[in-house]
């Protein structure tokens, strides 16, 4: 489970995001939406301890982000943010051992040989796992990402908009492959995604966030609501029965 | 088989360290034919020695066979040159008979010399992979932070203050580890200060260098336009990078040093391979990414301070030897970018060196040569190839 306690960053002293108090439980994947600035990210990447919280507390399965050594949390949680720049070249599975240097140290033993081979394929990259990254289209560079931190076997996956500059398909196929690492591998995603009609086909859980606070919090039936997107979005939403659920319509 | 998410429990604390994908969860294959096909049990995995040349899936610091072979085979053309113009060096045109006394003379002097060429190689070398891994940038080098800079304005305004003389006072073994500890301190404080607190950002810290090395290089042409002609002139000549002129009794300090740095470096190197992911990535991998980068910038620091008080500023080396290493290695790991770079850095130097010296009898423009002649090479390399 992953705890926030009155968590708040303040970036100016007019511009601050929460206090936000949220239990987030294990397994399945929750998806953060909101509209720009609402403070996805930056509550992604505080759970992640990538940027230090002002006050309040996160705890992500019992351990604490800040007090708990970073080794022993790359143990159990794993985040991935939008930007990615290396100044090496490297390969699909170069880059994806590297999820297992938290249990390697940097010197791999067959046993992560086996789980590297084993996150690349679930990404379906097999055939290109001794591709350079700069050979790859953007959607499979995405999904090279994905299989790194998956490596890192983590029983927490946090992803920081993993559908940017994806078409369709790759949009798709990238969500159904976090939809079976939270199924067969039964890891906890927490995802920010932009389209709201993505967050609430493939998730369990949508947490919506507006000015810094916490919007509304509850499964896609109860988010995906005129009044509730509405309110969330500053936008005239109207939900309407799709084929294969209910789909925000706003434009 | 198929666990269900929630009992995993007690199976996690019992495989938490070396914890996998199927391992933990009993891997359902009704949705993923492909994920468990073909793979061997545990027990029965070996690394091979060349997993690259049997075929196997493994990754490695080579990308493929082929990857392997050319490093392997600079790195042979590189210790044949690097021995080659060690010898060259050593017995190229020794005036007195062998086995005499006057002949083991001057070969202890070229042997202090190769020496000399070997440490400020290694030194050069080894931090300008570290820092540029550590800044994430391939383009600058420890320069640009005011090093040389540094150097000069000391060895400058203790001329400028206390004359001729002062050069005298510059030599020795104390001034030396004086000189390397301001370095250091400078070092230091201006890392773990920009490093630290709301300016936590690699590019402020390279800016404050650039302004820093600006500032002091400025003070330094001031003072200079200040001395007298014969001041100026053995300023120069202290300023000049200059192997044949370089302070042997330096070296009984610089080579331990710079050895235990390298060590230290080589240690780190798994750590350096995480750094060069950038700083998200590196934190969501475990590292503590503002210690390591402290560490690394002082131990670029230490070993640039060596470099400069044995020959003198001498940037252009480092990015030379750095970047023909990343051309040639082409691979992210430092255990095997850092023994390049080293060879390279030698090689170029020695080359220079005895062609200068022993061929042509200019000893003076070691450091001139290899800028002319490195930045050519470098540039058709990188012309040719078209990517850093």
């Amino acid at each position: 489970m992953i705890e926030l306690t009155g968590v708040r960053k303040d970036y100016a002293s007019d511009v601050r995001i929460g206090p936000v108090t949220v239990q987030i439980p294990q397994g399945g994947i929750t998806a953060l939406v909101g509209p720009n600035g609402a403070g996805k990210s930056t509550i992604l990447t505080m759970i992640g301890r990538l940027l230090d919280i002002d006050h309040g507390s996160i705890q992500v399965a019992g351990h604490d982000v800040v007090n708990t050594p970073s080794k022993a949390i790359a143990r159990i949680l794993s985040i991935l943010r939008q930007e990615n720049h290396f100044v090496t070249r490297l390969t699909v599975r170069q880059l994806v051992g590297f999820g297992r240097f938290p249990y390697s140290r940097g010197r791999l033993t067959a046993e992560d040989e086996h789980y590297i081979s084993e996150a690349i394929d679930f990404l379906n990259l097999t055939e290109l796992e001794n591709r350079y990254l700069d050979q790859l289209s953007g959607g499979q560079r995405q999904r090279a990402y994905v299989a790194m931190v998956l490596a890192q076997n983590t029983d927490y996956v946090l992803l920081d908009e993993p559908l940017n500059n994806l078409d369709m398909q790759h949009a798709v196929q990238m969500m159904s492959q976090l939809r079976n690492a939270a199924d067969e591998l039964g890891r906890t995603v927490v995802i920010v995604l932009h389209d709201i009609n993505f967050a609430a086909h493939y998730s369990d859980r949508i947490l919506a966030m507006k000015d810094g606070t916490i919007a509304e919090y509850g499964t896609p039936e109860e988010i995906m609501r005129d009044e509730v997107l509405t309110r969330v979005f500053n936008t005239a939403v109207q939900v309407i029965q799709g084929p294969k659920g209910p789909l925000a319509v706003y434009y | 088989m198929t666990i269900q998410p929630h009992a995993r429990t007690a199976h996690r604390s019992a495989s938490a360290d070396t914890g996998g994908i199927a391992g933990r969860t009993g891997m359902s294959t009704a949705g993923s034919g492909q994920v468990t096909a073909g793979v061997p049990p545990l027990a029965r995995r070996r690394r091979t020695l060349l997993p690259l040349l049997s075929g196997r899936r493994q990754s490695g610091p080579f990308s493929d066979a082929r990857h392997l072979r050319t490093y392997a085979l600079v790195m042979t053309v590189l210790v044949v040159l690097a021995i080659g113009f060690t010898v060259a060096i050593m017995t190229w045109n020794n005036p007195m008979p062998f086995g005499s006394e006057g002949y083991w003379t001057i070969a202890g002097m070229r042997r202090d010399s190769l020496l000399t060429i070997g440490v400020v190689a290694l030194c050069h070398a080894m931090a300008t992979i570290a820092f540029q891994t550590a800044v994430g940038n391939r383009i600058i080098t420890p320069g640009i932070m005011g090093f040389g800079s540094l150097y000069t304005a000391i060895q400058t305004a203790l001329v400028y203050l206390f004359g001729v003389p002062a050069a005298a006072m510059l030599v020795g073994v104390t001034p030396f580890l004086l000189q390397t500890v301001a370095m250091l301190l400078l070092a230091t404080m201006l890392y773990t200060w920009l490093l630290s607190g709301r300016f936590s950002n690699v590019h402020i810290m390279l800016l404050v260098g650039v302004v820093i090395g600006g500032t002091l290089g400025s003070l330094s042409n001031f003072m200079q336009r200040m001395l007298t002609p014969s001041e100026f002139d053995v300023l120069t000549a202290r300023l000049f990078g200059n192997i044949s002129n370089a302070r042997a009794d330096y070296l009984p300090y610089a080579i331990p040093i710079a050895l235990a740095v390298t060590v230290v470096l080589w240690l780190w190197a798994p750590k350096l391979n995480v750094l060069s992911l950038g700083k998200t990535a590196a934190l969501n991998l475990g590292l503590n990414h503002k210690r390591a980068l402290i560490v690394v910038l002082m131990l670029v620091s230490i070993l640039i301070a060596m470099a400069t008080a044995l020959v003198g500023p001498m940037m252009f080396l480092g990015f030379l030897s750095a970047m023909l290493a990343y051309q040639f290695a082409d691979t992210y790991s430092h255990r095997l970018l850092f023994p390049m770079g080293f060879l390279f850095g030698y090689t170029i130097l020695a080359a220079a060196y005895f062609t200068l010296r022993h061929v042509w009898n200019a000893g003076g423009a070691v450091t001139i040569v290899v800028e002319l002649v490195g930045g050519i090479v470098f540039l058709v390399f990188l012309l040719r190839k078209g990517r850093l």
